[in-house]
């Protein structure tokens, strides 16, 4: 009887997971061995043929390989900068409140309208970073039309986005950590960067550990300003795995390919949260 | 639980009504609901709106609701969504070159299927160019309706201070390079504040490209889209003539040159010559602060330019009294009356000879010589690139072209990539 209602319990959340997470994972392995029929065809089976098409895939290999560097890129920088701006705005500051807020505006602000805002700053010849440029009296650059620059452009607006959102965590955790052990440092003549490295930090730890899985699961599910910043172009310059994911799917129709790619993603952030909780979740707390 | 039953009882009852009234509303109104795309400036949005509210004054029995659904490539993927998800438009605006990918995807029907032989004729009213990318074996399967060609504007003031003559365009490739090196104009630190020419790279690449492989005199297709020839030697100097522009001869931006922000780059003066939809050209009228002309791209071993544009397409999961209502929407759309002020308000080619007989085109065009430029043009248009699988293919030669425009790779390794990759994509087509 108690297990009957154990599992009653457990059935609204089972059955959404089952129904949004485990049945669509399922599927696309399914799909991924399967070429999609036109017109209301039958989709056609064909063994591995749209896995070995994928190794020869000019467009994914390099999208792959923006793919880790916009994750190598913006997940350091923004929790970096996230620590930072914690550490700032808890400080007793006049004006501490204006900066929380200004902080953590770019994270309420709608991601298409970011993109936005940040395409006028990149346009050349007129555009925000062009008139900085200009006056500085550097030489022209496309920024987003540039195959060497226009990645690291959606980089800079990544970690812009996410840095105010992650600082809130580090805000919270920095607030939780008892007043006495700062005073017990004073008392024993701990120096501030010693009171940070070995104390501070530490207790952020599992925030940390939070952050990072979030940071993480962006770099790899960001797919949004690249409708409006530059379609991954120039070249693919920009592509990121999602967005190939959806040009694949969506606009060619090409199903069981999109299927394929998003196995690929799925053993990524597989291999993410293994590392994470299996490794680093050891490690975090103190003791 | 009286308050209960109560509740029930009156929602049920209110579900009937509702179900009674729309049933009502079906029994005497069509409903048609239309996808439409914006690809050039201005206010495109409340013209739709407004014709397709003038159309349900004059045929109440119909309801049109217009759905702006982004640039044509959102347009399509947003239609395509809608079909494998069950409701897809009655009645759509899409790239003409979509056509071979609309049949594979067993999506729209051919007029041929709704009218009669007879009620078939009024095909022959619109421009034979415009019909070429609308029909396929035997069948019309769009009807023209936002057509383009690409137009060269100039800017006349920046001619004249250039000291070049400002009503006489570059004829030539030739001449296009030595009017631009006159045209860029750097200040006293050497940086440039006015470029020559500007050639969009992104957005349609390969439509920009293809009018420069045609003017080389290279077709880039067969007409069955089963087949491309992106690397013949043709193309190849066609794209080394895009690369040169910016890295040879400098006399236009290197990089990529965006499509959305050209006809700005145009105002505010930035480049002095640019290639753009004639779509654009009320845009151009409305906002250029200065006097600027309107000409046909120059050419090389000939003039040329692909057409372009949109067409209607009548989508297959309609029953029979919304396609015909369908085809009193799209003939109305395009009565030469109508044509022609679409394309007074927009600046696109009235897709039709007679729209250029009403007598508001006629008072238009004399007013402003450079609205007839695209439909003169038409007499060397060529059927714009399209395919099977058309968004891919054309997306594996905007790689390619983007490629080349950054100078990471050479025209002709890039296009030999291209080649590659839509035969690739082609090959289930041609077995």
């Amino acid at each position: 009887m108690r297990h009957v209602n154990a599992w009653l319990f457990l059935l609204p959340a089972m059955a959404l997971i089952v129904a949004f997470t485990h049945v669509p994972a399922v599927n696309t392995f399914i799909n991924s061995f399967f070429l999609d029929g036109r017109g209301g065809m039958p989709a056609e089976f064909v063994g591995l043929e749209n896995f070995r098409y994928l190794l020869e895939d000019e467009v994914f290999l390099k999208v792959l390989r923006n793919n880790l560097l916009f994750a190598s890129g913006t997940i350091p920088l923004s929790i970096s900068l996230a620590m930072v701006m914690a550490l700032l705005v808890n400080a007793k500051l006049p004006g501490q409140a204006w900066l929380r807020l200004s902080y953590f505006v770019p994270t309420v602000l709608p991601m298409i309208a970011v993109a936005n805002i940040w395409l006028f700053f990149f346009t050349p010849e007129y555009g925000l970073l062009e008139q900085v440029r200009s006056f500085l009296g550097f030489s022209g650059v496309n920024w987003l039309g540039s195959e060497s620059t226009a990645l690291i452009c959606i980089i800079a607006v990544a970690v812009w986005k996410d840095a105010g959102f992650f600082m809130i965590f580090y805000l919270a955790a920095l607030q939780q950590v008892p007043p006495s052990l700062g005073e017990a440092a004073m008392l024993e003549g701990a120096s501030r960067f010693c009171y940070y490295r070995r104390i501070v930090f530490p207790l952020l730890m599992p925030t940390t550990l939070f952050v990072l899985v979030n940071a993480t699961i962006n770099a790899f599910r960001m797919v949004d300003h690249l409708f409006v910043l530059t379609q991954g172009g120039p070249n693919n310059a920009s592509s990121l795995l999602l967005y190939y994911i959806y040009e694949v799917s969506f606009k060619y129709w090409d199903t069981g390919y999109g299927a394929t790619l998003t196995l690929v993603l799925l053993g990524f952030l597989g291999l993410a949260s293994i590392i994470q909780f299996g490794v680093i979740e050891k490690r975090v707390h103190y003791r | 639980m009286f308050g209960l039953a109560k509740a029930i009882k009156c929602f049920l009852l209110s579900l009937l009504a509702i179900c009674c009234l729309s049933g009502a509303a079906f029994a005497k109104q069509t409903e048609l609901v239309f996808y439409f795309p914006v690809s050039v400036g201005g206010p495109i949005t409340k013209i739709i709106e407004g014709m397709t509210t003038e159309f349900m004054k004059q045929h109440p029995d119909i309801k049109v609701t217009p759905v702006y659904a982004g640039i044509y490539r959102d347009t399509l993927t947003k239609a395509l969504t809608a079909l494998r998800g069950g409701e897809p438009p009655h009645v759509a605006v899409l790239l003409s070159t979509d056509m071979f990918t609309l049949i594979d995807e067993n999506a729209v029907i051919p007029y041929d299927d709704i009218l009669s032989p007879a009620e078939m004729s009024f095909t022959k009213n619109f421009f034979p160019g415009f019909m070429s990318n609308s029909q396929t074996g035997g069948k019309t399967w769009g009807i023209p309706f936002q057509r383009s060609t690409i137009v060269m504007y100039w800017n006349k003031e920046a001619f004249k201070a250039a000291g070049l003559d400002p009503n006489t365009p570059p004829k030539t490739w030739a001449e296009l390079v030595s009017f631009g090196k006159k045209l860029t104009k750097k200040d006293a630190s050497g940086q440039v504040t006015q470029w020559g020419v500007a050639i969009p790279s992104t957005g349609y690449a390969y439509w920009l490209f293809q009018a420069l492989a045609i003017q080389n005199g290279a077709e880039l297709m067969n007409q069955e889209g089963t087949k491309v020839f992106f690397d013949q030697p043709k193309a190849v100097e066609a794209l080394q003539f895009l690369v040169d522009l910016a890295f040879k001869h400098e006399v236009s931006p290197k990089g990529t040159i965006d499509w959305a922000t050209t006809p700005r780059d145009f105002f505010e003066r930035r480049t002095a010559i640019m290639w753009t939809t004639t779509g654009n050209l009320t845009n151009v009228r409305t906002n250029a602060k200065f006097d600027f002309g309107v000409g046909m791209l120059p050419a090389n071993a000939r003039p040329g330019s692909p057409t372009g544009g949109g067409n209607f397409y009548i989508f297959k999961k309609t029953t029979p009294e919304q396609r015909k209502a369908a085809v009193t929407f799209v003939q109305w759309m395009t009565t030469a009356d109508r044509a022609a002020q679409w394309g007074i308000d927009t600046g696109y080619v009235a897709v039709r000879p007679d729209a250029w007989q009403t007598k508001q085109m006629k008072a238009y065009v004399k007013g402003f010589p450079y609205a007839a430029v695209a439909r003169d043009q038409l007499e060397y248009g060529v059927a714009e690139l399209s395919t099977h699988d058309n968004q891919r293919v054309t997306k594996a030669l905007d790689d390619a072209i983007q490629a080349a425009v950054n100078g990471s790779k050479k025209p002709a390794d890039a296009l030999k990539d291209a080649q590659k990759e839509a035969e690739r994509i082609l090959r289930r087509y041609n077995k």
